[in-house]
């Protein structure tokens, strides 16, 4: 199972998002996506989670088009999209919130199990179960956006900015946390950051994206070694 | 005290009746973000459904679960075939405000004229099952039958229930994370669109239900609904629209309002006052009295 995009084309508004932008994400591997802010980094997430229409240019998982799918049939079929703005329900409890993804599943029984997984990989959930999405703290919020993502036992996770506003401790923490259930749980990973440091670190692969334009795709260790990626994007 | 008595009896029974109409446009609300006007000819022609079967079969009851049926499948149908083309055609400005909210007034007219058509503009009387003579207490006849007893009684089942369908199923959970985040629901593979009928559809059942418990104490005619549909936006409003509770809630204190003003007052008092309570409402806490709490800041 790869995902494979070739000149995929996104507009926003009167802006071209996403400018033939190619890329392959290897199986089983953390693809960092980076890129400064408005580059276009956000609209690709949309884009092939199905939120935003493609214009043109093709991206293909495991061989099928999810061009012009619809979200929650992306969803179904194991592309889970985690949106920035930590993306919790806040009307919705915790545990409410976890059983989002589970609903449509027929195996209710591993989306017990997986709930329970997500649970002892950020216990902290577990303590906050009846408790509004609402009332939590940034990182929790950001941890159960990523477990309800993780109940449904998705193949290819996009994670859209997990670091945004959170405190660098809790970002290590969330970081450490991806790499871990990457190797764990055999997911194929696209990691959409502008904490491009942080991103690459935990990364197998990277793609430098800028003014919605593909300006460099190595290895992640490649890339934190890259002088010119080094200025533009790691300052230093 | 008998005049307390009955005031108290009368407002639940309204209230009840409000509440079913208010929960009805919540409903709709929740899952579409729009007042539906419609929903007036989609209850009173539900009714006219109700009235033909009850006449037919002999029977109220299978008169009322027809008019629910009906409802529920026109409530629908709008939204697949109405609605939802209109939304798809309108993707973003200021239109996107107005018309839907436009096109549901108009659909209101379409609906009232095919009643028209079929059945006449002339006042029909849908006989109640049961007797709607009122209840005698300390040797006084008073203004509450047993056929308001019913009404309460169905009211307060059909709201428990519907209370259970959205906290306590899976349905329910998808419905209400649905109204509050469409965006998050989809992404976690929930069919939304569905959902978003199937709220219509159970608005259309309550507007039905609705009908058919209103229309024994009144008359049958095109515009029959319009009134409830009045108080039941103005309940919905005094509970904030974005609650079931809240919708339940506006209609008890706007029955109570209403039957407190007409009884010790004045009989005129009934539009002044729901429209009194629908201005000093939005005054005092525009959002409504049962808004939803706000998520933390930080």
């Amino acid at each position: 199972m790869t995902l494979i995009v070739e000149s995929l084309v996104i507009d926003h508004g009167a802006i071209r998002a996403i400018n033939a932008v190619s890329f392959k994400v290897p199986t089983g591997k953390l693809t960092a996506v980076i890129g400064a802010n408005g580059a276009g980094k956000t609209t690709l997430l949309r884009g092939l989670s199905g939120l935003k229409e493609i214009k043109s240019g093709s991206a293909t998982w495991n061989g099928e088009s999810i061009v012009g799918q619809r979200p929650e049939n992306l969803a179904r079929a194991g592309i889970m999209h985690v949106s920035d703005g930590k993306s919790v329900i806040a009307e919705l409890s915790v545990k409410e919130n976890l059983a989002l993804t589970g609903l449509w599943r027929k195996d209710k029984k591993d989306v017990a199990l997986a709930t329970e997984e997500v649970v002892s990989l950020f216990p902290i959930l577990g303590e906050r179960m009846s408790q509004s999405g609402g009332s939590l703290s940034g990182g929790e919020r950001q941890m159960l956006a990523i477990g309800r993502a993780l109940v449904a036992r998705p193949k290819l996770l996009l994670l859209d900015e997990p670091s945004l506003g959170l405190a660098p401790l809790i970002i290590d923490q969330i970081f450490t946390t991806i790499r871990k259930f990457v190797t764990t749980m055999n997911l194929t990973v696209v990691l959409v950051e502008q904490n491009a440091m942080g991103a690459l670190a935990i990364a197998d692969e990277g793609v430098v994206l800028n003014l919605g334009r593909v300006v460099g795709v190595d290895t992640a260790e490649n890339l934190l070694n890259d002088p010119a990626v080094r200025t533009a994007y790691l300052g230093y | 005290m008998i005049q307390f008595i009955t005031a108290i009896l009368t407002a639940l029974t309204t209230g009840a009746i409000y509440a079913l109409m208010s929960t009805a446009l919540v409903l709709v609300w929740r899952s579409t973000r729009i007042i539906n006007f419609a929903q007036a000819g989609q209850a009173v022609l539900s009714t006219y459904i109700g009235y033909e079967v009850t006449i037919r079969s002999g029977s109220f009851w299978v008169g009322v679960i027809s008019a629910m049926i009906f409802g529920a499948l026109l409530g629908a149908a709008i939204d697949r075939f109405f609605m939802r083309p209109i939304f798809k055609r309108i993707q973003s400005g200021p239109i996107l405000m107005i018309a839907p909210v436009v096109a549901t007034l108009g659909l209101l007219g379409i609906i009232q004229a095919v009643i028209g058509f079929r059945w006449g503009l002339t006042y029909q009387s849908l006989a109640a099952p049961v007797s709607t003579d009122g209840f005698t207490l300390f040797g006084r006849v008073i203004a509450f039958s047993p056929f308001n007893l019913l009404v309460l009684v169905f009211a307060t089942v059909s709201m428990l229930l519907l209370t259970v369908l959205f906290q306590k199923t899976n349905v329910g959970l998808a419905l209400r994370a649905s109204a509050h985040s469409p965006e998050i629901a989809k992404l976690s593979g929930i069919k939304v669109d569905f959902i978003r009928t199937l709220g219509w559809s159970l608005a259309g059942a309550a507007g039905g239900l609705a009908g058919m418990l209103y229309i024994p104490s009144s008359y049958l005619y095109p515009n029959a609904m319009d009134v409830l549909l009045v108080f039941g936006f103005v309940a919905a409003v005094i509970g904030g629209l974005d609650s079931l509770f809240g919708a339940v809630a506006g209609a008890m204190i706007l029955g109570f309002a209403i039957s407190f003003a007409t009884s010790y007052v004045s009989e005129k008092l009934v539009f002044p006052m729901a429209f009194v309570m629908l201005v000093v409402v939005l005054l005092i806490k525009p959002a409504g009295l049962f808004s939803g709490k706000k998520s933390r800041r930080d």
